[in-house]
């Protein structure tokens, strides 16, 4: 079945600026129709797996017009996002019955998650750019969705960085428009294969870097992230932890220094070092937290660091025209690790969550002993610790192996070596949220605790069930030729990228 | 000259951003930084002298070659176009966030509004 690949944003948008006229009495209704939205994504998604297919908006051809491309990277990302925006969406439908408004809450959701998939699909750098505009206005509104204190000043903060990162790429794609005299990524690429980088380019990398950096919080840019995604109400978090910092930051950012500008030495080590110093830094800053989603939310930055790493040290080997196997591997790490970390921190959120729901604090310190009263909660949360942590069999563990085996290979020990105990730190930190959350003595006000059931249940079950298989993706040949496969593929063959979205048309 | 001024105007609205403690300022400083970068893709589609790219029935018969030579790059200008429709959007939410932190804080000073910590 071939899909119309505008049907994955068009779809969410229109039924975005449709919810909103649902008001107060139509709101079960417009729940029921926005969960099926995003089903009716993730059919689409699976059902565009292992095509590539470039498409021209309104039968302008290229250059003229804007093109949306579909290749493995993208498709990757798109099912990345539509698992995780039908879980959180499953989850908000009993999560959000607190807070007024809800309509306009399932409207900026659809709203982000459209921006997302336009982010993924967009061969267009400009368009691109606009897609991630809707994207992140719509999850600055979420983050302040509470409208309480700490909500709005973090959502300003958000706000702020993240504008100054959108001003930041807006700059980049002024100057590469300047030098190349074209906005679409595969003749921008062309053109920076026919003449080489100028002066103007590499400062156009450079801002890209810095833009999608901020966008992605690695960590020197990382100072909104902690704020932001424990002040949204917890599907938000799980939205924002899981998928838009990939799609927005390290999809955008991988997909410009791969596919368009091309891999050099230099750029590789950049990526490697960013990589590293999330790593560490978010992993001991997280150590020390007693918020439960202000813990999860530095852990966000130190499990992309590893993403950014696994990419990076592919990149370095590509630079140097290292053996592309090992590359590949170094690559497959990275992406796989990045869509494991959407699926268990979406699932960690989502706990949080519950927990926050049941108990009515999100203090690790004021909880215990949860274990009898949260069954449910607490066997998802601990299959999605296990899963960050990298305990085999769960999929974080998999990932964490081929990143290892990857950075032995290609003679990083010491990179090996960071990783390991950076996994280690992060057993820990969660051995602190089991200890402190389900294990210990139960308070006194939190005897009547009950349990979340319906929707919420099941999106969390969903989640876990995933953390569990998603090892197959690498363990069964089938699954990851058809799906990881064709994503690495197109970050190894890099620039060839420009020549397959021209040639597709002809 | 006139790019080095509008790198100029670019720094200026990006020190307000980061160096100001009012949150008012601080939008203002980002909108500065907007406009500086609308301005600098402006100058990139202009030729000094350049017509508009409009064609008309002159033009047809003078040929497209002159027209090409003369006219201005339409590109940037629709890029602009958007560009300031997004950043009217932002403004917007930013401002109306800036309103519901004073009502709740009481100030726009950022150094007195700080709950948020760790």
């Amino acid at each position: 079945m071939r899909i119309p690949l505008p049907l994955f944003i068009a779809v969410p948008l229109v039924m975005a600026f449709l919810l909103p006229m649902f008001g107060r009495k139509g709101k079960t209704a417009a729940t029921v129709l926005a969960n099926l939205v995003t089903v009716l994504l993730l059919v689409f998604a699976l059902a565009s797996i292992g095509k590539t297919e470039v498409y021209e908006v309104g039968k302008w051809s290229i250059p003229l017009g804007i093109n949306l491309v579909l290749d493995g990277l993208s498709s990757l990302l798109l099912l990345a996002i539509s698992v995780v925006s039908a879980a959180a969406m499953l989850f908000s439908a009993r999560y959000m019955e607190r807070y007024t408004a809800k309509t306009k809450y399932l409207s900026l959701f659809l709203l982000m998650v459209a921006g997302m998939n336009g982010v993924v699909l967009s061969g267009d750098i400009f368009n691109l750019f606009v897609f991630l505009e809707i994207a992140s206005l719509a999850s600055y509104a979420l983050v302040g969705f509470g409208c309480e204190h700490e909500e709005l000043e973090a959502s300003f903060k958000y706000m702020v960085l993240g504008t100054i990162a959108s001003i930041f790429i807006l700059f980049a794609i002024a100057l590469t428009y300047g030098n190349t005299g074209t906005l679409n990524m595969a003749y921008i690429s062309k053109a920076i294969q026919d003449s080489g980088l100028n002066a103007g380019l590499k400062f156009a990398l450079a801002l890209f870097i810095a833009g999608f950096g901020l966008k992605a919080a690695l960590v020197p840019f990382h100072a909104w992230l902690p704020d932001a995604h424990p002040s949204a109400p917890a599907p938000i978090s799980a939205m924002l932890s899981g998928v838009l910092i990939k799609s927005l930051g390290v999809y955008s950012l991988v997909r410009v220094i791969f596919n368009v500008f091309g891999v050099s030495v230099s750029v590789s080590w950049v990526l490697v070092a960013l990589g590293v110093l999330s790593m560490v830094i978010g992993v001991f800053l997280a150590v020390g937290q007693w918020d439960f989603k202000r813990l999860l939310a530095y852990h966000s930055i130190s499990q992309m660091g590893y993403v950014i790493l696994g990419i990076g040290i592919g990149a370095l080997i590509l630079a140097r025209n290292g053996k592309v196997e090992w590359a590949a591997l170094a690559i497959l790490g990275g992406l796989f690790h990045l869509v494991n970390h959407a699926v268990f921190k979406s699932l960690l959120f989502l706990t949080s969550g519950s927990v926050e729901m049941a108990t009515g604090t999100r203090q690790l310190k004021e909880m215990g002993g949860l274990v009898e009263r949260l069954p449910f909660t607490r066997t998802t949360c601990t299959v999605a610790s296990a899963s960050i942590a990298g305990i085999p069999p769960f999929n974080g563990f998999w990932s964490k192996l081929i990143l290892v085996v990857a950075a032995i290979q290609a003679g990083f020990l010491y990179l090996a070596v960071v990783t390991v105990i950076v996994s280690l730190v992060t057993l820990i930190s969660f051995l602190k949220i089991q200890r402190y959350v389900f294990l210990g003595e139960l308070p006194e006000n939190l005897q009547q605790t009950k349990e979340n059931k319906g929707t919420m249940l099941v999106a969390m079950v969903f989640l876990a069930c995933l953390c569990v298989l998603m090892g197959l993706l690498v363990l069964v040949p089938g699954l990851k030729q058809s799906i990881l496969d064709p994503a690495v593929q197109v970050l190894t063959d890099g620039l060839k990228y420009s020549a397959d979205v021209t040639e597709v048309l002809l | 000259m006139p790019y080095a001024l509008c790198f100029l105007l670019f720094m200026l609205g990006l020190y307000c951003a980061v160096v100001k403690k009012n949150m008012v300022k601080i939008v203002i400083g980002i909108m500065v930084m907007e406009c500086a970068v609308n301005l600098f893709l402006i100058m990139l589609g202009y030729r000094s002298g350049g017509t508009a790219p409009i064609i008309d029935k002159g033009q047809l018969e003078a040929g497209m070659e002159q027209f090409i030579s003369s006219s201005v790059d339409p590109l940037p200008q629709a890029l602009v176009l958007t560009a300031i429709v997004i950043s009217l959007g932002s403004l917007a939410l930013m401002i109306s966030i800036c309103i519901r932190v004073y009502e709740k804080y009481g100030t726009f000073d950022i150094t007195q509004i700080r709950r948020l910590k760790g």
